[in-house]
């Protein structure tokens, strides 16, 4: 048998977690040093993982695993990653530790906060690594407790207001798509050659499911309401500025660098690969023109917020927007952007939190109007903030740029118009980024405290240094990402029935290439 | 016409041949100043002693580089004089496969020498002329990061690598005019600089998109391999795409607004980046895409009416500022002007608007330095209202800024001359078969003795006339190491034009080595007067205008406070043409307004509006239970509105034809 990376990977955080329950409240050093350690261990084998992934292989999940789990209802443990999987799997093991070392001040409930972290982590990476759906489920319910508690016990001043939304909001959602895997569940009892009378929840056989068109919709909507409200798609959107905003750093960073992707990686996995004519036919458009009003809506309203993390929470919304707007405009370059766009936002965005966190313990507090001129004072800490925002507004060259243009461009292939319209989201990111900058970092010095603040610790050199390393070499070095990317998009568009446009000059003869 | 077509893209399509020798080394070009960069950012303060002068010798290796590389080039076969080097699979997805690839021909190399030996002279002068900055360490980090920039503009052998080199230019341009950010104003006008570029920027991205789209690659080769079998519309789109990308970059009218007010960055910086190079990567682009460009002539109307526009535009502006540095940077809009009016004038031009920009690089630059030494020598002063007389005190900028005069007014033999006058005569002789160009060669003209008034009112008020600075300023001469680069300028803006040129306008030298690329026109018959009368004219009325600012500006009183009763003109010249105002009442406070609108939307206003309706629908509960519950219920109903949604758009796709109207997406 082979190694069981995925099971091994997805519950060494929580054994982590197990483990650190038991230390005394007391030894805090032990204790951040001991989820360090399992944070970085499950990124060490996921690293190895990656080592072993084959993006030429035929089979559609690789690492895969099933075990009977409740065979009554057709319920299994079954993981299995693609391509796309994979990346969102490693971004998550690599930010955790990331996290984790950001995080080593939090002073209140220490070990609880650490030991949150940690199930959040299983929970994230079970998501992504389900192959069975009742199993994506339960990771996709279960996620929102510890992240309930990070907000509502370690926020700012507004936390259990922002917290309850949050969990309402999501779990609400979350109820309609229970209602549409149980139909689909039904659907499978009897229907399918192999399944008998229990039916299954395995995803492999449920894309074998023949269903109508109509029925097709109304089950798309139950999981993509879902999933736009985990992206947070415009108009379901409002949870994430109360959400991004009052969580404390480590909250926001796995918020908004890895649970808003599970809403795009959901449509991906999910919503399209399962309802394949629903989402060509019917809500491709629909889906592509609230991408696009979030890319403006998003980033116009960024543009004035007062907060800094509350702007930065603004243009996730823009950013996700092009990640949708890629995903239904069903080209390879136009997906393999969007898959791209979900790690590039990840670190960007989750670079600027880290960043933002690092002022907030210098000043503790959150108003653009309380900094300015920071850059004499903490030249470094201004630096990074610059790396990560050029990164936010896809400075080519940094990793942000290969994916929105590729979004930009496989949109613009087969919807000129959206693509067009959307090319002109670029002016406003640049806008929103350099207004940020410059009121925080350029300008004198308007606030006395200030005047004596400290550049970056080491530590904190340690925690934001892997991340714009990986912003740049992920900008010039994109080839491998997309290679993995590529299969397992190339997948979901031919159950789209989706090819790339041609060209409009088809190679004829006396073509010189 | 055709025939010149045809001949432009059999050179452009022929195969390049594999880089070997030096210019193997295009790739140390980028790598060795980005490190530099790198370095000098990420050592910090440790590398205040040592990093100038880092930086410096990588600008001097990539100049001695770019040498090696043209003596390389030189010795080839003018067909054969086109290397390329593809590195690795940078973006490889679907049909699209774009290579880290570099291209030298004798079109880039034009360019590695300007900038490389305009950054070297740069660096040297900026060690004397940065010596009191702190940070001047940072300040050649940024140089050293521009470098590296425009080289990968320059060499790159597709678009979308251009691109990089394109927003990297601009990076590079941002952070030196916010060098000084701690005035508001300065990093006002860094990102005034990014924002407007970006706008050019969406145009770039447009015409690769297209590009791709047309033909399925976005490399040099393949696009213009298959110019002759695109739509008129497809060409004509793309070309128009690419002359917004180029007036971002180049500042060309309407999009100019940003270059006057960057600079508000150091004055080399304002030398190199805002004067000599990048600005005029807009040309390059156009130059580049020759092949294009050659097959819309409505494109290439739009490009010289661009140009002509900023032609006047700039020199009109020009003539009332009071910033020494002001001027210059309108002079530059208004000489890249020139420059794109030449490429604009098709197969014939593209050489000639080549030919501009390199003795602009030199004069330009000069006389940006040479203003940079003006400044250094009196306090930063930058109002010419208070110099005046200085001709006495700084003998060496002095006579080095009276060469860049010269040769951008275009008196002869200095090199000005021969570039402007290349492009009006141009000009004129396409009047022979098409009358409209007489059109474009008045407004040159005209353009010209404009900037005979302006740069003479410049050196009026900067040099000569009686000194009007303040008693405690005591001008000096700068040091040798800022002297020396101006006299390397100076140089080559005396002697570049004829260089390059040569004497008989039907065979200039710089046309014939970058007939490879752009290919080379046969010249048409006898133009209506002959080319030497013409010149004479032109010679002649420069000379007049140059007078006129010389009576009016030195031998008449300039007071030191600008005079408030002026004609209409001149307070309209003084106000910019009212771009800015245009701009922000149109489209920021528009903007802004719209941004406030949506918060509102998005918090009071929805919060409101669902507040409202959860009161309504439990009104007779009590007030402490609404608010309670309140929060619960304005989640739901936001869930509820989007679902409304869907589902709205759900029942309206299946009852209304909507599909005839989506296709049109």
């Amino acid at each position: 048998m082979t190694f069981p990376w995925l099971t091994t990977i997805g519950v060494l955080p929580l054994v982590g977690a197990l483990l650190i329950a038991v230390i005394p409240r007391g030894r805090v050093a032990l204790i951040k040093s001991a989820a360090i350690g399992f944070a970085v261990a499950t990124l060490a084998l996921t690293v190895a993982m990656m080592t072993q992934f084959r993006s030429g292989s035929d089979a559609q999940f690789q690492f895969a695993q099933s075990y009977q789990w409740i065979p009554d209802y057709g319920i299994g443990f079954r993981v299995g990653v693609d391509g796309v999987a994979l990346l969102l799997i490693a971004l998550t093991a690599f930010l955790v530790p990331v996290v984790l070392l950001a995080s080593w001040n939090v002073t209140s409930k220490t070990k609880s906060y650490f030991v949150l972290i940690l199930v959040l982590e299983t929970a994230l990476i079970g998501c992504f690594a389900a192959t069975d759906v009742f199993l994506f489920y339960v990771f996709f319910e279960v996620m929102l407790v510890p992240m309930y508690f990070l907000i509502g016990v370690w926020g700012g001043e507004r936390r259990v207001y922002a917290a309850v939304k949050f969990f309402l909001y999501t779990l609400l959602a979350g109820l309609l798509m229970l209602v549409a895997i149980l139909t689909m569940y039904f659907r499978t009892k009897n229907g399918l050659e192999g399944v008998g009378a229990n039916g299954t929840f395995e995803y492999a056989k449920w894309l074998e499911l023949d269903i109508p068109q109509a029925t097709q919709n109304w089950l798309f909507l139950g999981f993509a309401i879902a999933f736009a409200v985990k992206v947070p798609l415009f108009p379901f959107h409002t949870w994430l500025p109360d959400a991004h905003t009052e969580a404390p750093t480590g909250g926001s960073v796995l918020l908004a660098a890895v649970m808003l992707k599970i809403g795009t990686f959901g449509f991906l996995r999910y919503s399209i690969p399962l309802f394949p004519e629903a989402a060509r036919d019917t809500f491709a458009t629909p889906m592509m023109i609230l991408g696009l009003i979030g890319i403006f809506y998003g980033a116009l309203v960024a543009i004035v917020q007062k907060d800094i993390k509350r702007l930065v929470a603004y243009t996730s919304i823009a950013h996700l927007g092009y990640i949708v707007l890629g995903l239904f405009a069903f080209t390879s370059q136009g997906q393999a952007g969007s898959v791209l766009y979900m790690i590039n936002h990840g670190l960007s965005t989750g670079a600027l939190f880290l960043i933002i966190g690092f002022l907030y313990e210098r000043r503790h507090t959150r108003l653009i109007s309380e900094y300015g001129g920071l850059r004499k004072v903490v030249p470094v800490l201004a630096g990074t903030f610059l790396i990560a925002g050029l990164s936010s507004l896809a400075l080519p060259g940094l990793n942000g740029f290969v994916s929105e243009f590729l979004v930009l461009l496989g949109t613009y292939s087969r919807h000129p118009a959206l693509g067009i319209i959307a090319t002109f989201g670029i002016i406003l990111a640049a806008l929103y980024i350099l207004i940020a900058y410059q009121r925080t970092m350029q300008g004198e010095i308007t606030v006395e405290a200030n005047r004596d603040l400290k550049d970056l610790t080491i530590r904190e050199k340690v925690v934001i240094g892997p991340v714009l390393v990986l912003i740049i070499a992920l900008g010039v070095v994109p080839g491998p990402a997309l290679r993995v990317i590529e299969p397992a998009v190339e997948r979901v568009l031919d159950r789209v029935n989706a090819t790339d446009p041609a060209p409009s000059l088809t190679e004829t003869a006396g073509s010189s290439k | 016409m055709t025939d010149v077509v045809l001949a432009v893209q059999e050179t452009q399509a022929a195969t390049a041949g594999t880089a070997d020798g030096v210019v193997a080394l295009m790739w140390l070009l980028i790598a060795a100043p980005l490190v530099g960069a790198a370095v000098l950012l990420l050592a910090g303060r440790r590398s205040d002693k040592w990093g100038h002068w880092l930086a410096t010798a990588i600008a001097g290796f990539t100049f001695l580089l770019g040498i090696l590389m043209f003596v390389q080039l030189r010795g080839l076969d003018a067909e054969k004089r086109a290397l390329t080097r593809k590195h690795y699979e940078w973006i490889p997805i679907g049909d699209l496969k774009v290579d880290f690839g570099l291209l030298l021909d004798p079109l880039s190399i034009c360019f590695v020498l300007l900038i490389t030996g305009v950054a070297t002279l740069v660096h040297i002068y900026s060690i004397g002329y940065m010596d009191h900055d702190h940070d001047r360490r940072r300040f050649f980090a940024y140089l050293n990061l521009f470098i590296a920039a425009m080289l990968l503009l320059v060499l790159a052998d597709n678009f979308l690598l251009l691109y990089v080199g394109w927003e990297g230019v601009g990076l590079a341009s941002m952070l030196l005019i916010g060098f000084w950010g701690d005035v508001p104003a300065n990093a006002t006008a860094a990102k005034k600089a990014f924002i407007v570029n970006r706008v050019g920027d969406v145009g770039l991205g447009l015409a690769v998109m297209a590009m791709f789209a047309t033909v399925g690659s976005v490399g040099f080769t393949e696009v213009f391999a298959r110019v002759g079998d695109m739509s008129g519309a497809t060409v004509t789109g793309i070309c128009l795409l690419l002359l917004l990308a180029a007036c971002g970059k180049s500042a060309q009218f309407p999009l100019h607004v940003w270059l006057p007010d960057a600079m508000a960055g150091p004055t080399p910086a304002s030398a190199l980046i805002h004067a000599a190079t990048m600005v005029t990567a807009g040309v390059y682009l156009i130059a580049r895409s020759n092949t294009l460009f050659t097959a819309s002539s409505t494109a290439r109307t739009a490009v010289i009416t661009v140009g002509l526009m900023t032609v006047l535009v700039g020199g009109i502006i020009a003539c009332a500022q009071d910033d020494i540095k002001k001027v210059l940077a309108y002079s530059t809009i208004s000489q890249i002007g020139y420059m794109m009016v030449g490429v604009g004038l098709g197969p014939a031009g593209y050489a000639l608007g080549i030919f501009h920009l390199l003795t602009h690089g030199f004069f330009k630059a000069l006389m940006f330095l040479g203003a940079g030494s003006v400044m250094h020598g009196i306090h930063n002063e930058t109002d010419m209202r208070r110099m005046g007389g200085l001709r006495k005190y700084m003998p060496w900028t002095y006579w080095t800024f009276l060469i860049g005069w010269l040769a951008i007014i275009g008196i002869p033999p200095f090199a000005g001359f021969f570039s402007k006058d290349g492009i009006l005569e141009l000009a004129f002789e396409e009047g022979r078969d098409h009358p409209e160009y007489y059109v474009v060669f008045a407004l040159g003209l005209l353009g010209a003795i404009i900037t005979a008034f302006y740069m003479t009112r410049l050196m009026a008020m900067t040099f000569w006339g009686p000194h009007r600075f303040a008693k405690d300023v005591h001008p000096h001469e700068s040091p040798r190491i800022m002297t020396v680069p101006l006299a390397v300028l100076a140089v080559g803006a005396a002697a570049s034009g004829l260089l390059l040129g040569g004497f008989d306008p039907k065979h200039r030298p710089i046309a014939s080595w970058l007939a490879p690329v752009v290919g080379e026109a046969e010249h048409h018959g006898e133009a209506l007067i002959s080319p030497l009368v013409l010149t004479l004219i032109t010679v002649t009325l420069i000379a007049a205008a140059a007078y006129a600012a010389f009576n009016r500006y030195a031998r008449n009183p300039v007071p030191v406070v600008a005079p408030d009763v002026v004609l209409p003109p001149v307070t309209w010249a003084r106000k910019k043409l009212y771009f800015d105002t245009v701009y922000e009442s149109v489209l920021m406070r528009p903007g802004q307004w719209l941004a406030r609108a949506l918060v509102y939307v998005d918090g009071r206003g929805v919060d409101g509006l669902v507040n409202g309706a959860g009161a309504l629908v439990g009104g007779t509960s009590g007030r402490a239970r609404r608010v309670q519950t309140g929060f619960v219920r304005s989640y739901a109903m936001w869930m509820l509105a989007g679902a409304v949604l869907l589902v709205g758009v759900l029942l309206f796709r299946t009852l209304a034809p909507i599909d005839a109207l989506m296709e049109r997406f």
